[in-house]
């Protein structure tokens, strides 16, 4: 990996607290000016991601939205491990991710796509665990709970191809939560389910965070979802991707979905990051001259 | 169940109507190249004697089963590492390409040479030989196009490569596999037959040309039918394990179709 040059540009978090902080205990994941420029021989150069640098303390709960081919599955990818960065670095509780990470779970946008179709929905959420090596009786009962928990018990000796669109993202988020992983990313995976299965899927993913104290990073074009959800919202500038802002959502810990939609606070904050994406897509960009007053 | 009736009207139909014209066709033939279906019957049991079928018919199947075999094995193992390894796709490539575009008979005098043609080995590596390039290329393609999100999926979850291949890599590619093994077996036949063509030997190959070469015409249709019952055997035990191994495929084709 390139030794990092100096930023071009800087989030305000960055700049108030310097990468060589993030040393401590407390941070998860840090990004480190990440930049990816897809280089496909016989193809256009992309730019996908020119400069990324925040970073996700221990057991926080972060979305991140942006407008539409922004680079948020490109930076799904790099801290996963899944892709070759052209410069920076992702590091993980002090490693620098050089390949998929130990404890990591990933839920794929394609979720359709992530499911092998030759296994049931038991074997595909049993699989990651057989590679843990835990025993035969330790994997069912994980694989019965995580099923429990997506409400899928029913469809447990089916194949995902026999499921809607919804159940088979629900397969996808029960494997990785059976995985009971440290990080957990998900990629638009509520995109496919209909507005009843997404409000309950939303309260799994916040009582399953609370629970086993996972690290999550959440990627979402819900403005709402992204609010309701996320203790920080990322706001991603259109590509090639720089930060917008970080908003702190200082709504309380304990959410539900009529009381706190319902809150003054929730409205501002969904209006700010509102904004925020309308300028995203305009083209408006924090490199480019910031407008004097930040919000609205 | 009536789809079922339906199904097997379909399949007997043509041959029914095929046979009834080859019967009355020839009934009258005097023809000596031509005889009347009913004598090619009438002098099946005569020829297909139990003792024919061991000395013949079962060492055909037994050089088939095991070249095809082999084929199947060595074009599974070789195609896989191919497939995922971008450095020996390099290199092999032109190599495939070339021993594709040869025509598998061609092959036979030059194992003559080496491996002799009156034993068993010469006929077995010619059959495993031919067998071999379809099951080959049809699994280093499928190796190639597994689902990107598959082997991501697989990656992120750091699957052992053993596992990997196991439980992703072979199963994702078993639909081409099965492809190239189905080609594959229409070519063993044919490499079966031809293999026995040379030289003297016995086998179900040999039997129809020796029937040719002493002009016992009857018996020489009664093993060109023999051997096309086996033929439509063969692909129907395919079918069979096809249909077990692949019925994930199947069904989620099915279901992509709109049932
Ligand atoms: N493998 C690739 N090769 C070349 N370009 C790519 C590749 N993958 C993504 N891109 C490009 O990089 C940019 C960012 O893509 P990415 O998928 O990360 O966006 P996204 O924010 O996830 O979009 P969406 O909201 O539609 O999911 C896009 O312009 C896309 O076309
Ligand atoms: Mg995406």
């Amino acid at each position: 990996m390139a030794i990092t040059k100096a930023p071009l540009f800087t989030s305000r978090r960055a700049e108030a607290e310097p990468s060589a902080a993030a040393e401590g205990t407390s941070v998860a994941l840090d990004l480190r000016g990440v930049q990816k420029t897809y280089d496909t021989p016989g193809r256009p150069q992309v730019e996908a991601i020119r400069h990324l640098d925040f970073s996700i303390r221990r057991g926080e709960l972060v979305c991140v939205v942006g407008p539409s081919g922004a680079g948020k599955t490109t930076l799904l990818r790099s801290i996963a491990g899944l892709l070759d960065l052209t410069g920076g670095e992702v590091v993980l509780d002090g490693n620098v991710v050089t390949g998929p990470p130990e404890g990591m779970a990933v839920v794929f946008q394609e979720y359709g796509r992530s499911l092998f179709p030759w296994m049931t929905v038991r074997q595909n959420v049993e699989l990651p665990l057989k590679e843990k090596g835990l025993d035969k009786a330790t994997r069912r009962e994980k694989v019965n709970r995580a099923l429990e928990e997506v409400g899928l018990t029913e469809a447990a000796e089916q194949h995902p191809w026999q499921l809607s669109g919804g159940m088979q993202q629900r397969v996808a988020i029960a494997r990785a939560v059976a995985y009971e992983p440290s990080v957990l990313l998900m990629d638009e995976p509520f995109a496919a389910v209909d507005a009843q299965t997404r409000a309950e899927l939303e309260d799994l993913v916040r009582s399953l965070w609370k629970h086993l104290g996972v690290t999550v990073l959440f990627v979402t074009h819900d403005i709402d979802e992204a609010v309701y959800l996320g203790e920080r919202v990322i706001v991603l500038s259109n590509r090639p991707t720089v930060l917008m802002e970080d908003v702190d959502v200082d709504l309380p810990a304990e959410r539900d979905q009529l009381t706190t939609r319902s809150l003054a606070r929730f409205g501002e904050l969904r209006g700010h990051v509102y904004s925020l994406i309308q300028r995203a897509k305009r083209g408006d960009r924090p490199d480019a001259p910031l407008p004097a007053s930040k919000g609205e | 169940m009536t789809r079922f009736l339906k199904a097997t009207g379909y399949a007997v139909g043509l041959p029914a109507i095929l046979l009834t014209a080859w019967w009355f066709g020839s009934a009258n033939s005097t023809n000596t190249f031509w005889p009347p279906l009913s004598t090619i019957i009438e002098t099946f049991p005569t020829t297909w004697t139990w003792d024919r079928i061991v000395a013949d018919v079962f060492p055909s199947l037994a050089r088939l089963g095991i070249g095809f075999g082999i084929a199947v094995v060595v074009g599974i193992v070789l195609g896989t590492a191919i497939g995922l390894s971008p450095t020996l796709r390099a290199l092999s490539e032109p190599v495939l390409e070339f021993f594709r575009a040869v025509p598998p008979p061609v092959l036979v005098p030059i194992i003559a040479l080496f491996a002799g043609y009156t034993g068993w080995l010469g006929k077995i590596v010619t059959i495993a030989l031919g067998c071999l390039w379809p099951i080959l290329l049809n699994t280093v393609e499928g190796v190639r196009g597994l689902e990107p999100t598959l082997t991501d999926t697989a990656k992120s979850y750091r699957l052992s490569p053993w596992r990997r291949l196991v439980f992703v890599v072979l199963p994702g590619t078993s639909p081409r596999i099965f492809t190239g093994a189905r080609q594959a077996l229409s070519i063993g036949v044919i490499l079966m037959v031809i293999s026995e063509l040379f030289g003297a030997n016995r086998g179900l190959g040999a039997a129809i040309v020796q029937f040719q070469r002493s002009f016992a015409i009857p018996q020489m249709w009664t093993g060109v039918i023999v051997l096309g019952l086996i033929g439509v055997l063969l692909a129907a035990l395919f079918k069979v394990v096809e249909n077990r191994m692949l019925a994930w495929y199947l069904g989620q084709r099915q279901i992509d179709r709109g049932e």
